[in-house]
């Protein structure tokens, strides 16, 4: 089954995330992929994460492509204007990608080449326009195209927006990307079940499948920084104990994690568990979790 | 109004190291009302320069004058010919504009800039300004409650916020709202929330340098 | 170098260090004779190019005295003074002189002896850093 069947189906679904780094080496990156290959329903390619230079998603979702994993293309505005967008989408598609993740993209100051021109032509909500434009077989000025693609387009939502204008202004624009064709939405890290349950709450009206996040927590001190640097990620006090307190934090991660993924059985469609190098753990995360 | 600062004196210095007349000459339009280049900043910039030179014992003379607003022709011209042959170089310490407006109108004439400058913003307070428009040619403060997402917003993000900001403030500065946060309060206050559920909007983006042409307002031959 | 008499511009509050540098008279406290008093209705009143015009126009030293925090006539005029000596002392350093020419001091009306004593202070110091650039390069 692809992502769009299974997607289709109705089932649970895992998702799992890789980044590509920083030069062309990418051996480890496919080697933990082949190590959660028949576990997930697909796995996201980040484009230039933090806006940090690094290789780039469609060579590595293509790369996925060929050992038989279902890749979402991340595709962001910051980098590349409406002409590069759509000249890349194609590119992916006779490439063999089929799903699409649009995302505005953080600002160049975040990354490492801070003053770089932000681009930001399109926004994720105009980019999942430009897509279903590109799916209908015309570029957005209208100019038929000689071959389509037929791209899944999927997006994201931080159901943890710190704010009452925030969070209003994310649920807007939430269903601008619905509207805009939008057929999934995996969202930011969840650690804060209840916070995310009033969530649910307030869009499951919307009839769109979400995929909760999942960030495996290595450390008490990245639970920290992500509390204070990550926007919309928030760790509460008694799962950095565990982690301060714990002999064993592998152990103790795996554990966190798979409490999430089930709690979030019963709330969405599916979990979108990000390792970040720890690809590894993700087949004891779904063992303990049922999955 | 435009925005500006004076360069740092290093560069300034190097760039009129050749020259003994210098006309430093100010612009009584914005760069007064910022406090980058009226009257009273070109007496600040004559005197570091004659400063300098004495410290080197290297003579200057510096005549100091401004225009009324130095991107109009017509306001340039009465004080660069009452003192022509007077000076060497112009020492602009107009916007852009204004240095480039003179070196348009005297063509044999060098014109250096004294000022960078920075944007067309607004006074916080004074001695604080922010960015406040991008002169996009389309104007859409209508639909956002006078705040302006193209400028305001680090990404000019038009259909809504991205997921960057935190506690309010945008994801670039702790010192910067977050532009969307502030326009749903302000669309919220004004009863107008509907606003922010237009359909999408991609900006047509102009192309530079822009031009206008008001054909009522130009000379007529007469035939 | 030895025998070096800085020449000092003081501008004087009306409302404090002017009447404390006339209390100081009455009481025959000595200070140095380098400082020449200009007399301001209030030190907010002094501007980044009066005191560049000191400098450029033979002063060794400039300071700027004016009330105590808190006690300005015209309430804010001394604070307003205090960062404009710092935006010239900025200035000097942008052409390579010393910004330590140039300061700022609060004092009340009651305080002869304190102006006497900033007077010495002052003469002191710039005594030490010798005569202003500007004048150095002339001679
Ligand atoms: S939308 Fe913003 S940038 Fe464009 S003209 Fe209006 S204020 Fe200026
Ligand atoms: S945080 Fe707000 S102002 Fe900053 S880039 Fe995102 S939407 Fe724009």
């Amino acid at each position: 089954m692809n992502f769009r069947e299974s997607l289709e189906s109705g089932k649970f679904l895992v998702t799992a995330e890789v980044g590509p780094g920083k030069g062309t080496d990418v051996e480890h990156l496919l080697k933990d992929a082949d190590i959660i290959k028949d576990r997930v329903d697909a796995v996201n390619v980040t484009d230039l994460q933090s806006s940090v230079m690094r290789l780039g998603s469609m060579a590595f979702s293509h790369l996925l492509t060929d050992m038989g994993i279902d890749p979402i293309f991340q595709m962001t505005g910051r980098d590349r204007n409406r002409l590069a967008l759509q000249s890349d989408l194609l590119s992916a598609w006779v490439l063999g990608i089929r799903n699409v993740l649009a995302l505005t993209g953080d600002h160049p100051t975040m990354g490492d080449h801070p003053h770089a021109k932000p681009v930001f032509d399109l926004d994720s909500v105009s980019l999942l326009e430009m897509i279903g434009k590109l799916n209908s077989g015309y570029d957005m000025a209208g100019n038929e195209l000689k071959g389509a693609p037929d791209f899944l387009a999927g997006a994201v939502v931080n159901p943890g927006a710190d704010t009452e204008a925030a969070l209003e202004l994310q649920i807007i624009k939430m269903k601008k990307k619905i509207a805009a064709g939008a057929k999934f939405f995996q969202t930011q890290a969840v650690y804060d079940i209840d916070l995310f349950e009033k969530f649910i709450r307030r869009v499951e009206g919307l009839k769109v499948p979400i995929i909760g996040g999942v960030i495996l927590l290595k450390s008490a001190g990245m639970a920290r920084f992500m509390n204070k640097n990550v926007a919309g990620v928030f760790v509460p006090m008694p799962l950095i104990k565990e982690m301060t307190d714990t002999k064993d934090k592998v152990k103790k991660s795996i554990e966190i994690a798979a409490s999430i993924v089930k709690r979030l059985k019963d709330l969405c469609q599916g979990v979108h568990i990000m390792a970040l190098g720890w690809e590894k753990m993700i087949p004891a995360v779904l063992d303990q979790a049922d999955i | 109004m435009l925005i500006a600062e004076r360069k740092p004196m290093e560069e300034i210095l190097e760039m009129i190291e050749d020259f003994e007349r210098i006309l430093v000459l100010g612009c009584k339009g914005c760069v007064t009302v910022c406090c980058a280049g009226g009257p009273r900043e070109v007496k600040t910039l004559s005197t570091l320069i004659r400063m300098d030179r004495k410290q080197k014992g290297r003579k200057v003379i510096t005549l100091e004058d401004s225009t009324e607003l130095q991107c109009e022709p017509e306001s340039i011209k009465p004080v660069l010919e009452k003192m022509a042959n007077q000076y060497d170089v112009v020492l602009s310490m107009a916007c852009g504009a204004g240095v480039q407006a003179v070196a348009k109108l005297f063509p044999d004439q060098l014109v250096l800039p004294s000022l960078n400058t920075n944007f067309t913003g607004i006074a916080e307070e004074h001695g604080v300004w922010t960015e406040a428009c991008l002169a996009c040619g389309d104007c859409i403060l209508g639909r956002t409650a006078g705040i302006c997402p193209v400028t305001r917003c680090a990404k000019s993000l038009l259909n809504g916020p991205c997921g960057g900001a935190s506690e309010g403030k945008c994801e670039v500065s702790k010192d910067q709202p977050c532009a969307w946060q502030e326009i749903y309060h302000a669309l919220k206050r004004l009863n107008m929330l509907h606003y922010l559920k237009q359909k999408p909007q991609v900006k047509d983006w102009p192309v530079h340098p822009g031009r206008v042409v008001r054909e009522d307002l130009r000379e007529v031959e007469a035939t | 170098m030895d025998n070096f008499e800085p020449l000092i511009a003081v501008f004087s509050c009306h409302y404090c260090s002017y009447a404390a540098a006339d209390l100081a008279g009455s009481l025959r406290i000595q200070y140095p004779p380098n400082i020449r008093i200009i007399k301001v209705p209030c030190t907010g009143r002094v501007s980044v190019n009066h005191i560049l015009m000191a400098i450029e126009s033979g002063s060794d030293g400039v300071y700027v005295a004016g009330c105590l925090k808190g006690t300005c006539h015209f309430i804010r005029g001394n604070y307003k003074a205090e960062k404009r000596v710092q935006y010239v002392r900025d200035l000097l350093s942008e052409i390579n002189i010393e910004p330590e020419r140039v300061q700022m001091y609060f004092m009340s009306a009651a305080e002869g002896n304190k102006f006497a004593e900033v007077a010495r202070e002052m003469t002191e110091a710039v005594k030490k850093m010798g005569p202003s650039p500007l004048n150095k390069s002339s001679s």
